[in-house]
């Protein structure tokens, strides 16, 4: 697959509660010459996603897949090359945010904030703790005064387990890379988000403290109303949080589906591969022999034509390198871009 | 694993203790490690950051810095490892005994083509020609499995994808032919994909040439179906160890259990709720008098706190199965909590 098409778009007549429509998202990034010609690496190429209000929903893939270059055209970070970034589709207070640009742009930023992978070096050390977090509120004057912007970020710091008292004195480098964390999330939910995008928020972390930060996200999302976007390469901690799972590929989506049924019924090559990958560390459970594959990414500068995934895919016939594959739907919400699915696809 | 076999072990770690002398005082990285490595096993290491798991590996690669302050004894083959180094015989560390690490970029030179650098081991440690380590750093790419070997030995590092780097740094590994290979953590910069990849590989070196190996990792699904033995490290000490069947079916000790259960399942259900562990791992300062996972622990009683427990045989009874008594699993747990863990059933 690795291919594009919105058949697995919710149709925002039908789904009013649809928070966020990315449609036909496109990032190139100039890449030196080479033989006299400009060279582009294709980072995403035509990803189109939803999500609805409250949902969390889960992108998976491995590195230079475009996760996280997805994630950041989503903020205008930087904005995409094309395609649109809607909040509120359909509704009478939507905006396209890729046409904005200055002022009006900032004003709708505060709505999407993002925590980030490495949890230390996205605070700044030199400053206290709540300091970082209450300065969002402190730029856009949300609270009133400062007194009840002191109570905001005091409780924001109170709902992620940081103690405001500690918080007022110290500094990032003396809290670890879990409490780190906890502050970034504080930082984002403070300014009242309708969208958290986390990219890779437990990746750094060491496995004891990351179940800590996972429950931490999923108490947050039922207090506050958020909805999620999150970015992960491990399969599990992404089925473990998400509602709806995009797997994608060197730019590209493959499958996506409610998490549940995309690791029971993987209907995509690439997520069967994914998913047989996994170091197993229950004895009960047997992982099938996974697909053969040469396990060298293609480079995204000259991707492959067609399908991306066909370089690797023990699957791939003529008809996978001539013509790009469609999302189309296989069951009831579970759509792969594949012409070859692994599950039968009434046609 | 504290039993040697009748041949007796490969590499025998007796006391193992490393201390670096800070500016904030003396910090215990490994504290009072022992264990034995059969000819022709794997033995897992796992444990999160600051466990001292990769301090024990250095230690037995002798690469640790002059500040560190190392007790104990590390038999290797029947030879004195500590005495080996005090002599400077360099020629022991890269050829019987060698080490992949975690970060294929940075062991790597980046200056220097690949084929030189595998034929460099090959040339300082065993003597070889020009011409025939280069004859044989080709064989060692194609047995790791690099397409176009020949191109590769051309090529610079940062030419190659991280995967092909990491398989670069295990064919200079294997360049001398060792007897024990320590893989720190080998996969943990890669894609899954990549990663199994890289353990087949390791697994296949393993058995082709009767190399043993140490197998360290943070993840405990990655020395599950590779090691033989596990060992669980926290806080600079072991905390528990045994055959990896054992360990995963009669998980003994609350942090063992502690650690499968706070990692998300793939089989579990989406949003099933997470087990965490409170707080977090302690630094090698912290390491005190008492059991290092007591902070943290569900099952803590006040004896825990007064002394630092020692790693025992677990009484087949506890673990309520029967049979003869299994003098290879030890776990370094006062309180008797059963072992109800998830691979029991």
């Amino acid at each position: 697959m690795a291919g594009s098409g919105t058949d697995h778009l919710r149709d925002p007549a039908a789904h009013d509660d649809v928070v966020l429509r990315v449609e036909h998202l496109v990032q190139e990034f100039p890449a030196g010459r080479s033989g006299g010609r400009r060279q582009v690496v294709h980072a995403v190429s035509d990803v189109s996603l939803d999500v609805r209000r409250g949902e969390t929903l889960g992108i998976v893939g491995e590195s230079g897949c475009g996760k996280s270059t997805t994630a950041r055209a989503l903020v205008q970070l930087p904005p995409p090359t094309s395609g649109r970034v809607v909040l509120d589709p359909g509704a009478a207070t939507e905006v396209e945010m890729v046409a904005l640009s200055g002022s009006a742009l900032r004003a709708v930023r505060p709505r999407m904030q993002m925590i980030f992978q490495d949890p230390i070096s996205s605070l700044n050390p030199r400053r206290s703790v709540r300091d970082i977090v209450g300065e969002g509120l402190a730029i856009w004057s949300k609270a009133s005064d400062g007194l009840h912007q002191q109570a905001r970020v005091d409780e924001v710091l109170e709902a992620v387990g940081i103690d405001p008292e500690v918080a007022a004195t110290r500094r990032p480098h003396q809290f670890s890379g879990g409490q780190c964390q906890r502050i970034s999330i504080a930082r984002a939910v403070v300014m009242d988000p309708e969208i958290l995008i986390c990219d890779e928020p437990v990746s750094a972390l060491d496995v004891s403290v990351q179940a800590q930060i996972l429950n931490l996200l999923e108490d947050l999302k039922a207090e506050y109303g958020l909805t999620l976007v999150f970015i992960a390469h491990d399969l599990a901690v992404v089925k473990n949080v998400s509602d709806r799972v995009a797997v994608m590929y060197l730019g590209k989506l493959c499958e996506v589906a409610g998490p549940d049924e995309l690791y029971a019924n993987a209907a995509h090559p690439y997520t069967a591969l994914l998913l047989g990958s996994i170091p197993e560390p229950d004895p009960e459970v047997v992982v099938d022999e996974g697909l053969v594959d040469s396990g060298e990414l293609p480079s995204p500068i000259d991707p492959p034509s067609g399908c991306r995934f066909r370089t690797r895919c023990p699957h791939a016939t003529d008809r996978c390198a001539a013509e790009e594959p469609q999302m189309r739907e296989v069951a009831e919400g579970h759509h792969v871009a594949c012409h070859h699915p692994l599950v039968a696809v009434a046609e | 694993m504290s039993t040697a076999s009748a041949a007796g072990p490969l590499l025998s770690v007796q006391d193992l203790g490393v201390t670096f002398g800070t500016a904030d005082g003396p910090v215990r990285a490994v504290d009072g490690v022992s264990f034995d490595l059969t000819e022709g096993r794997t033995l897992g290491i796992v444990g999160e950051s600051g466990s001292g798991k990769s301090v024990t590996a250095k230690a037995l690669m002798n690469l640790l810095p002059s500040y560190a302050e190392v007790e104990g004894s590390i038999t290797f083959g029947g030879r004195d490892l500590r005495a080996l180094a005090a002599a400077r015989e360099r020629h022991f560390w890269g050829v019987e005994l060698t080490m992949v690490f975690q970060d294929p970029m940075t062991s790597l030179n980046p200056v220097k083509r690949i084929g030189e650098q595998i034929a460099e081991c090959l040339r300082v440690h065993l003597g070889r020609s020009r011409k025939v380590a280069t004859a044989e750093a080709l064989d060692l790419l194609e047995r790791v499995g690099i397409p176009e070997p020949r191109k590769r030995l051309r090529q610079y590092p940062h030419e190659l994808s991280g995967g092909l780097r990491q398989r670069v740094v295990i064919a200079m590994a294997l360049a001398c032919g060792p007897r024990l290979l320590i893989a720190d953590e080998p996969t943990t910069a890669l894609d899954v994909t990549v990663q199994k990849h890289i353990l087949d590989l390791l697994d296949d070196l393993r058995r082709e040439r009767a190399m043993s190996m140490i197998l360290i990792t943070h993840d405990l699904g990655v020395v599950k179906g590779r090691a033989d033995d596990v060992m669980v490290m926290y806080g600079g000490r072991t905390m528990e160890s045994a055959e990896t069947p054992t360990l995963f079916g009669r998980m003994h000790h609350p942090y063992t259990r502690a650690l499968l259960e706070t990692i998300p399942r793939i089989d579990a259900p989406a949003h099933t709720r997470l087990v965490p562990i409170p707080g977090r791992p302690p630094s090698p300062a912290e390491v005190g008098r008492s059991c290092p996972f007591a902070a943290r622990c569900r099952h803590r009683i006040d004896d825990c706190l007064d002394g630092v427990p020692p790693l025992v045989p677990v009484p087949v009874g506890a673990a309520g199965a029967e049979g003869a008594e299994d003098a290879s699993h030890h776990s370094a747990c006062i309180v008797s909590v059963g072992s109800d863990g998830r691979g029991d059933s």
